[in-house]
């Protein structure tokens, strides 16, 4: 049964207050495919009834079901490769240098889904940077979703998962196979913490990290919420910390202390 | 750039030639390692080749052996495209020299980020 107008309204408003997550007037079919699966494994008839149940009940857990449902988990290993070739090429290598007396680093891997992101980046250290195996270095994953934080924890990757953007002597290397999945190694699971996080809330206090990665996660918000986590992102960077967007995402008219610096042509920025 | 595909499969080979063809690349193609290297020496400058693991004739394995043996063939990038899926597998395929491993099911999005790994210059992923 198609979704009826004053449901997807509801869905909308419901998602842009909760998540700050902005639908299109034409973005019916995405609550609708997205949804309609969620309304069946709860034991209702449709979304109309997901809908109502919603709207008579006080926000619980259900209400959590929904936006996760409807939060975009589009991610693969070292995806779009150039942000990757940019950390290992001149990113670490100058933190390296200028972090050589404090023996410390702190990278920050925000919406970071299922967690290939923030493994992608603890493979990139274990393979080209040895000499890190002696610091204290943080890599922080957070995302939105429970659900998803506790798939990233697992390390459990599905076969086309683990053939997307992989180099196959990676998967020999940090991967046992695991029945019809591919399971991360220990030893690179072990580099990642995972904590909830949601980016429109107050944020938790953190120390400031020298390199924080935000990809395709701008485009989702509107433009006062965008500001306001680029404001708060400043606020954990030092003047020498990098800041990865998303390829198609930028702070320009959105806020004037983070200049583009050009590195293997991706959205790489700095402090001004 | 010449290129080669060497499977037994036919819809295989279609397949690929699909995904591949908007690259520009000039396509040949092998239904067993054997014709494959017939394939080679009669494009010596191919530059990428396809390959499966099981054939009959002459499987992929012993293809991308005799490939390398030859030293004309040091430069050729190959990717290898095979239902193999264990790590054995994987291994003994970068042994034999094969650059890059796909596994099967697969998508074009994945074959080209193989070959964008393995340093074919493609038009930029995003």
């Amino acid at each position: 049964m198609p979704l009826e107008r004053q449901e997807f309204e509801y869905i909308r408003n419901f998602l842009q207050k909760r998540s700050a997550i902005v639908l299109d007037e034409e973005k019916q079919y995405l609550v609708e495919s997205r949804l309609l699966p969620l309304a069946r494994r709860e034991g209702y008839s449709g979304i109309g009834e997901l809908v109502t149940k919603m709207q008579t009940t006080a926000v619980n857990g259900l209400h959590q079901k929904v936006v996760e449902a409807m939060t975009t988990h589009e991610t693969s290993f070292y995806r779009d490769a150039r942000p990757f070739d940019a950390l290992r090429r001149a990113v670490f290598p100058e933190l390296i240098a200028a972090r050589s007396a404090t023996r410390k680093l702190r990278i920050w891997c925000a919406a970071c889904s299922s967690g290939q992101e923030p493994y992608s980046v603890a493979m990139l250290i274990r393979e080209n940077f040895p000499q890190l195996q002696s610091w204290d270095v943080t890599i922080l994953a957070t995302d939105l979703s429970m659900q998803i934080l506790e798939k990233a924890r697992e390390a459990v990757f599905s076969q086309l998962d683990v053939n997307r953007g992989l180099p196959a002597p990676y998967i020999l290397k940090y991967f046992d196979r695991q029945g019809m999945n591919w399971k991360l190694k220990d030893d690179i699971r072990k580099l990642v913490e995972f904590r909830p996080m949601n980016l429109i809330e107050p944020w938790p206090t953190m120390a400031p990290f020298d390199v924080v990665m935000l990809r395709n996660v701008l485009i989702y918000f509107d433009v006062d919420t965008k500001k306001n986590i680029l404001k708060n992102v400043h606020r954990l960077l030092h003047p020498s910390s990098y800041f990865f967007l998303g390829g198609a995402e930028s702070t320009r008219n959105l806020d004037d202390k983070f200049a583009r610096v050009e590195l293997e042509q991706s959205s790489v920025y700095r402090l001004c | 750039m010449q290129a080669l595909i060497v499977d037994d499969s036919r819809a295989m080979r279609r397949i690929l030639r699909k995904m591949i063809e908007p690259l520009g690349l000039q396509i040949a193609e092998a239904e067993n390692g054997i014709e494959g290297l017939q394939r080679l020496s009669e494009h010596p400058k191919t530059e990428l080749v396809f390959v499966d693991w099981n054939m009959p004739v002459m499987n992929g394995i012993d293809f991308v052996k005799a490939l390398r043996a030859n030293p004309l063939n040091i430069q050729t990038r190959v990717l290898m495209v095979t239902s193999e899926n264990t790590l054995a597998a994987i291994m003994l395929a970068l042994k034999a020299g094969v650059d890059e491993f796909v596994m099967k099911p697969f998508t074009s999005d994945i074959l080209l980020e193989k070959l964008r790994m393995i340093g074919v210059s493609l038009p930029p992923v995003e």
